[in-house]
C-alpha cells in the first residue's frame, strides 16, 4: 500500500468519503469565526451547553421524521434557539448570570432528549444521534452544510464590528450603540445553526469539538483577529482531514476521531506553539535575567 | 426649563434607583453648556448612578432627565472601572477608531480623514507612534490615555467621566486633567466623577457635591467648604445606617462614634475627603 493510497485512495474510490470531506471543509469554513469568538467571549462552555440542548429537538424530529435530515435538523434547530433565547431572558430579567441559566436549560433539554431517544428508538439510534455517522452526509446534507456555511460568512461579514466590540468593551457598545442585545442573539443563532449544521457528521455532542478545539489552538499560534478566525478554519479542515482517514482505516466513529485530532493539535498547540504556549514561556524564564 | 440653549442637561426632580434601592434623590438643576463640572461625595452616594442617568443609560424612577444626546447632540460617557477585555486582540488605532462609530457604524469603513483625526487624538495623549500596538502590551496608565483618545475621536458636546483617574499614575493624571480642562476650553460640557479634591480644586471651575441628595452644587470654592462636607458625610451615613453596608464604606461601621469627626474615610483609590477632614480640624 502506497503512501497516495493511504492518504488519497479513500476519498480517490468512496464518493461518501469525498461527500465527509468536502463537508468538514465547509464546517470549518463557518466553526473556524464563530468558534474564535466563542472563546474570545468566554463562551466556550456556551457551545458546549447548545450542542447538549439540540438534542431533544433532533429526538422529536427523528420520532416524527425518521432518519430525516430535514427533520432532525429542523427540530434541532429549533430546540438550540429555544434554549439560547430562553436563558438570555432569564438572564435579563433575574440576578442568575447567563452561564447558570445556560447549564440549568441545557441540562433539562439534554435530560429530554434521552428520554426521548430511549423511550422511541433503539439505542443505536441515541448514538447515532450522540456521535454522528459518516455514512450519512449525503447530498442533502451537504447542501444543508453549505447552506449554513454561507448564512455564517455572510451574516458574521455585517455584524462583526459590533460584535467584536460586544466582546472587547461591552459598556462602549451600550453607550453608543442600543443593538448589543441583538447582536449577541444573531450571534447565539449562528452558533446553533453551525451545531445543526454538524450533528450529522459528528453528532450532537461532537459537532462542537470541531468548532472550539481549532479556535483554542489558533490562540496559540496568532495573535491578530483574521488571523485567528482564519488559522481555526485552517486547523479544523485539517483535523477534517485526518481524522476522516483515521476513522476509514482503523473502523472507528468519525466523530470522535475528528474531534481527537483537532484535540491532538490543540495540545501539540499549547506544548509548542510559538505564542505563550508552555515551551515559549519556559524559553522566556530561562532567558530572562532574574 | 428645557429648551434653554446655554443648558447642557437639565435634572427635573430627578431620582434614580439601583436595583430598587433609590441611589439619588430629588435632584434638580442643571449644567450649563461649556461648564466643568466634578461630582464628589462618599462612597455609594449615588454619583456613578448619576452618570449612568446622564448617558442615558437608565431610566429615572421619577423626574426628568434632559441630556444633549435628546436634544440633536452628543454625549461621550467613560464608565467606571470599564468592563473592558483588556487581552483582546485589537490594536491601540482600531481602538480609538471606535470614536467614530456614530460615523462608521455597523458596516462603515475607515476612511484616510478618520484615521488621521485617529492618530491626532494619539498624538493629543502622548501616544504618538502607539498605533500598531496590541492594547494588551500598554500599562494601565496608557490604557487610559487610549481611552480619552477616543473620547476625542467622539467628538461629542456632552463627556461624562466616570472616576476617570481612579487607576492611574500622578503624571498620567496631570495630563489628563489638562486635557479634560482643554475640552472645556473648545466649547463642551464636561462632568467627572472625581475623589481627589486637590484636583477639583485646581482644575473644575464647578462643583456639585452628592450625598444621595444633593448637598451644594456651584463654584467649586463655595461648594468645597468644610461645612458642606462635613455635611454631606452626615448624610450619606444617614442612608447608610437606612439601607445597609453597601451604601458607605463598610470601614466607617466599624469605627467608634467618638472618633467619627477626626476620622479619614478610604476607599482602594486612596483618602478620602482627608483634606475636608483636616480643614475640618482648622475649623476648630
Amino acid at each position: 500500500m502506497t503512501l497516495y493510497d493511504l492518504v488519497f485512495g479513500p476519498f480517490a474510490e468512496f464518493g461518501f468519503m469525498r461527500r465527509a470531506l468536502v463537508g468538514c471543509m465547509a464546517l470549518a469554513l463557518g466553526g473556524g469565526p464563530v468558534g474564535t469568538l466563542l472563546v474570545l467571549r468566554r463562551m466556550s462552555l456556551m457551545g458546549d451547553a447548545l450542542s447538549h440542548a439540540v438534542l431533544p429537538g433532533a429526538a422529536l424530529g427523528f420520532i416524527f421524521g425518521g432518519l430525516s435530515l430535514p427533520a432532525m435538523s429542523t427540530g434541532g434547530a429549533a430546540a438550540g434557539l429555544a434554549v439560547a433565547l430562553l436563558s438570555g431572558l432569564v438572564t435579563r430579567l433575574t440576578p442568575l448570570r447567563e452561564d447558570a441559566s445556560f447549564a440549568a436549560f441545557y441540562l433539562i433539554s439534554l435530560a429530554l432528549g434521552v428520554l426521548l431517544v430511549s423511550t422511541h428508538g433503539s439505542n443505536l439510534d441515541l448514538l447515532h444521534l450522540l456521535f454522528g455517522s459518516i455514512l450519512s452526509v449525503n447530498d442533502t446534507a451537504l447542501i444543508l452544510i453549505g447552506v449554513v456555511a454561507t448564512i455564517t460568512l455572510l451574516t458574521l461579514a455585517a455584524i462583526w464590528r459590533p460584535l467584536v466590540v460586544e466582546c472587547f468593551d461591552p459598556g462602549f457598545l451600550r453607550a453608543v450603540d442600543g443593538r448589543g442585545g441583538l447582536v449577541h442573539t444573531i450571534f447565539l443563532a449562528l452558533v446553533v445553526l453551525n451545531l445543526v449544521a454538524g450533528f450529522q457528521a459528528l453528532g450532537t455532542l461532537m459537532a462542537v469539538g470541531l468548532m472550539m478545539l481549532p479556535a483554542a489552538a489558533a490562540r496559540f499560534w496568532v495573535r491578530e483577529l483574521c488571523s485567528l478566525s482564519a488559522a481555526s478554519s485552517a486547523l479544523g479542515f485539517a483535523s477534517g482531514f485526518l481524522g476522516l482517514l483515521l476513522s476509514y482505516h482503523l473502523d472507528l466513529p468519525s466523530g470522535p476521531s475528528i474531534v481527537l485530532v483537532a484535540g491532538i493539535a490543540y495540545v501539540i498547540s499549547v506544548l509548542v506553539g510559538p505564542r505563550a504556549s508552555l515551551r515559549t514561556l519556559r524559553l522566556r524564564r530561562r532567558w530572562s535575567p532574574s | 426649563m428645557n429648551g434653554s440653549p446655554d443648558r447642557a442637561v437639565v435634572l427635573d426632580n430627578v431620582t434614580l434607583a439601583y436595583d430598587g434601592n433609590p441611589a439619588v434623590r430629588n435632584l434638580s438643576g442643571a449644567f450649563i453648556r461649556g461648564s466643568l463640572t466634578a461630582i464628589v461625595g462618599p462612597n455609594g452616594s449615588g454619583k456613578s448612578t448619576l452618570m449612568k442617568g446622564m448617558a442615558g443609560l437608565l431610566r429615572p424612577a421619577a423626574g426628568l432627565i434632559r441630556s444633549a444626546g435628546q436634544v440633536g447632540g452628543t454625549i461621550a460617557y467613560l464608565p467606571q472601572h470599564a468592563e473592558i477585555e483588556r487581552g483582546f486582540p485589537i490594536s491601540v488605532l482600531q481602538t480609538v477608531l471606535l470614536g467614530h462609530w456614530r460615523r462608521i457604524g455597523w458596516t462603515g469603513g475607515a476612511t484616510r480623514k478618520l484615521r488621521e483625526r485617529a492618530q491626532q487624538a494619539l498624538a493629543a495623549v502622548g501616544l504618538e507612534g502607539f498605533e500598531r500596538r496590541p492594547v494588551e502590551t500598554l500599562s494601565a496608565g496608557q490604557f487610559q490615555r487610549v481611552l480619552f483618545a477616543r473620547l476625542i475621536a467622539q467628538d461629542a458636546g456632552l463627556i461624562l467621566l466616570d472616576e476617570p483617574l481612579a487607576a492611574v499614575d500622578w503624571r498620567t493624571s496631570e495630563d489628563l486633567l489638562r486635557l479634560i480642562a482643554s475640552w472645556q476650553q473648545e466649547g463642551r460640557t464636561v462632568a467627572a466623577v472625581l475623589h481627589d479634591l486637590d484636583q477639583v480644586r485646581a482644575y473644575f471651575p464647578e462643583t456639585l457635591l452628592l450625598a444621595c441628595e444633593p448637598v451644594a452644587w456651584g463654584p467649586t470654592r463655595d461648594v468645597l467648604m468644610p461645612r458642606n462636607l462635613r455635611r454631606a458625610r452626615r448624610v450619606a451615613e444617614t442612608w447608610s445606617g437606612n439601607a445597609g453596608h453597601h451604601w458607605t464604606d463598610p470601614e466607617s461601621w466599624a469605627t467608634p462614634a467618638l472618633q467619627r469627626d477626626h476620622r479619614v474615610i478610604e476607599n482602594k483609590s486612596g483618602p478620602l475627603w482627608q483634606d475636608g477632614v483636616g480643614s475640618d480640624r482648622s475649623v476648630r
